[in-house]
């Protein structure tokens, strides 16, 4: 094992090349573009034997990714923002046919009120394309999560794409120790790809051909069912990856100082460090304070989250996007997810478009958890951070 | 095996991989190009086709008129699946055929981002584009290919506007552009000249564009039984020039014995069948132009004459050239 001070998008970088992946399409953009420089940097010196092609867009780049692994290799690329809103139409394309593509993207504000800096709102937008998505924290849990969600994706009872998310500059450029595992242990972990289907001469198939409504329908239901049963191989896949590295995310989610809370947030990405400090803080003052590291987008761990409440008192949920219909989306989950518990649940919008996310933010939301304010039928959004009124 | 400069129709092994069943109009130019160009590139063969008729008449599950991996995602990335295909057969050390099946419309327009990429890369794939000169699969419309004067739903025959008013751009400039080691234009009326064509196209590595003229029976509104005497029109009136482009040297493959005059060709096609006196004029002027750059003096053009004292003074002769 070897400790190395490097950022996010480098981390990314390191857990492709040693998850031996074969094929990079790439694609520049902001603040993604050090994974790809990286990759090219190791393909180069010839410490990684892939193809990296340089398309012309993003849209070519996962219709790259999409003939590779229908050709039966294992697929890496990367975008953020603009670029993953230029990739949608190909992002439909790989969960029906069953590519288990890993994409890392890496969160950053998209469309108009320009900028480069983080939001959920590129990846939240993707989250009914049929990949699975998860959000991660930090930059040894960026490049642990490559190896993880290569694992997951393609094991033969889930075959789906997956999304790697991770905050734009507050990961993708902020150095961190990162432990980089053995090639040898990532070997033993991550068994060779074994496509599902595959384009070969050898046995003529036709791949994703027009699909009339007799069919279409029993896809979407299958597809739907494929998703839903990954939460057991996702859980699997850390407990193994634990057994492996000593390290485990919690699968779907990570209960923080839940024992005995009675007020709790729930929030992903790097909110989440912050939360939990203010958590700390809370419990050392010995109040019954709690916190979700919500991880996966998809699946949405609807069921095991309603285990994981049902004795709390009122629970908030961070989102740092909004729907632009008064919510975010991760709330909406939740709320969806949650009805039958007669809880308050108020959903707290913050950091958006680059805003500091500051822990008195947290403090203020930890507060208004515990106040009336969350009782008010008719309040559920608290927007932190923003200048002027709020109605 | 027979050199491929002296290939002819007897040379090609009586075996499709384009089989019967598909769902295409009787006398589609797309059918008839693509069930010998399969005949030609024969069972090691890997397709991708993206949206357009033949996606919908070539597989639609759970049957396929494809009898070789098949495949379809989207319209306007053929350059770029085949590209990804390409490269997982290279790092599984097979050599297999990459083809894209493409229309005009994801050729000339949507998808030529992604064709300028593959073909600047020099991607080892074959890219056809089966040109039936606007979007037939939506229901005709405009696209790029389509030529002045013709009717579509996107540019009707109207009181005011009759046709679309502008040429049909030059695609095979533009791809030749980048430096392509093979490119060359087909007729499905010269089978010796397709068969050659697309037997070196098989044969070249690299980048590798053929471009098919598939007149189209509904999208031309012209019988059924006409598509090839159509076919071999577009050649005689100049609509249509074959040629080729290898190792940077462009040559005109076949040339006709003497031009045509236009109508001859439009008469044929309801798409043309509102084109006034002086939009005819305008198309046989352009062709004219385009004939002396293509054949030189070499073959007469009697529509042309009376364009005589406008016909560029020098032109280098090559067929990409002054179109």
């Amino acid at each position: 094992m070897v400790m190395k001070v490097i950022s996010a998008d480098h981390a990314v970088a390191w857990g492709v090349r040693l998850a031996r992946t074969e094929v990079i399409p790439a694609f520049p953009i902001t603040p993604q573009t050090l994974i790809m420089e990286l990759l090219a940097e190791f393909i180069n010196d010839g410490e990684l034997d892939a193809d990296f092609i340089p398309a012309e867009s993003e849209h070519s780049v996962l219709s790259i990714a999409v003939g590779a692994s229908a050709g039966g290799v294992r697929t890496f690329t990367a975008t953020s923002s603009q670029g993953l809103a230029f990739m949608f139409e190909m992002l439909y394309a790989a969960p029906h046919i069953r590519l288990p593509i890993v994409l890392v993207n890496v969160n950053r504000s998209l469309g108009a009120a320009a900028g480069i800096w983080l939001e959920h709102n590129d990846s939240m937008a993707a989250r009914e394309s049929g990949w699975m998505q998860v959000y991660v924290e930090d930059n040894q849990e960026a490049l642990d999560m490559v190896l993880q969600a290569y694992r997951i994706a393609e094991d033969q009872r889930v075959m789906l794409p997956m999304m790697v998310c991770l905050d734009g500059f507050v990961l993708s450029h902020t150095v961190e120790r990162v432990d980089l595992p053995d090639q040898y242990d990532v070997d033993s972990f991550l068994p060779k790809f074994k496509p599902l289907h595959v384009l070969d001469t050898e046995e003529p198939r036709v791949m994703n051909p027009i699909t009339p409504p007799d069919y279409a329908m029993e896809m979407r239901y299958q597809l739907d069912r494929v998703m839903h049963d990954s939460r057991q191989v996702i859980a699997e896949v850390d407990e193994l990856f634990g057994e492996k590295f000593g390290r485990r995310y919690g699968g779907l989610f990570e209960e923080y100082r839940m024992e005995r809370a009675e007020y709790a947030l729930m929030a992903l990405g790097t909110a989440v460090t912050t939360a939990r400090s203010v958590v700390d803080e809370l419990r050392e003052r010995g109040e019954k304070v709690g916190l979700i590291k919500l991880r996966f987008m998809r699946p949405f761990p609807g069921e095991e989250l309603l285990a994981a409440t049902g004795q709390l008192k009122a629970l908030g949920v961070f989102d740092r996007s909004i729907s632009f219909n008064g919510f975010g989306p991760v709330y909406t989950e939740t709320k969806a997810a949650l009805h039958s518990l007669d809880i308050p649940i108020t959903d707290h919008i913050g950091g958006l478009g680059g805003r500091d996310l500051t822990m008195d933010e947290m403090r203020e939301i930890f507060a208004m958890l515990k106040s009336d304010a969350v009782k008010d039928p008719q309040r559920q959004v608290y927007w932190h951070g923003l200048r002027g009124p709020q109605l | 095996m027979t050199e491929i400069s002296k290939m002819t129709l007897r040379d090609v092994a009586n075996k499709d991989y384009f089989l019967w069943g598909h769902g295409a109009c009787p006398g589609c130019g797309v059918a008839i190009a693509v069930k010998n160009l399969m005949k030609i590139f024969g069972p090691e063969t890997i397709v991708y086709v993206p949206a357009s008729c033949l996606v919908v008449f070539g597989a639609q599950y759970p049957i396929s008129a494809f009898d070789v991996p098949f495949f379809f995602t989207a319209f306007e990335n053929t350059g770029a699946v085949t590209t990804g295909i390409r490269a997982a057969m290279k790092r599984k050390g097979k050599k297999p055929l990459v083809v894209g099946f493409a229309g005009d419309g994801g050729t000339f327009d949507i998808g030529l981002q992604a064709l300028s990429g593959a073909a600047d890369r020099n991607e080892d794939i074959i890219y056809v584009c089966l040109d039936n000169e606007a979007y037939m699969n939506t229901g005709i419309q405009m696209s790029g290919a389509t030529p002045f004067g013709a009717w579509t739903t996107t540019s009707p025959a109207g009181k005011l506007i009759k046709g679309k008013r502008r040429h049909k751009k030059d695609l095979g400039a533009i791809v030749a552009a980048h430096g392509v080691p093979y490119m060359a234009t087909l007729s499905i009326a010269h089978w010796n000249d397709f068969i050659r064509k697309a037997e070196k196209a098989k044969q070249v590595e690299g980048f590798r564009f053929l471009h098919v003229l598939t007149p189209c029976v509904p999208g031309w509104r012209s019988e059924a039984a006409k598509s090839m005497e159509i076919a071999r029109l577009a050649v005689e009136t100049g609509m249509w020039t074959l040629y080729e482009l290898e190792k940077g040297q462009a040559e005109v493959t076949y040339k006709p014995k003497k031009m045509e005059p236009v109508t001859e060709y439009l008469k044929l096609q309801g798409r043309f069948a509102h084109m006034v006196p002086e939009d005819i004029n305008e198309l046989q002027k352009w062709l004219c132009m385009k004939w002396w750059a293509h054949y030189k003096d070499e073959v007469d053009a009697p529509p042309c004459r009376i364009y005589e004292a406008e016909k560029p003074v020098a032109h280098d002769g090559d067929p990409l050239h002054g179109v």
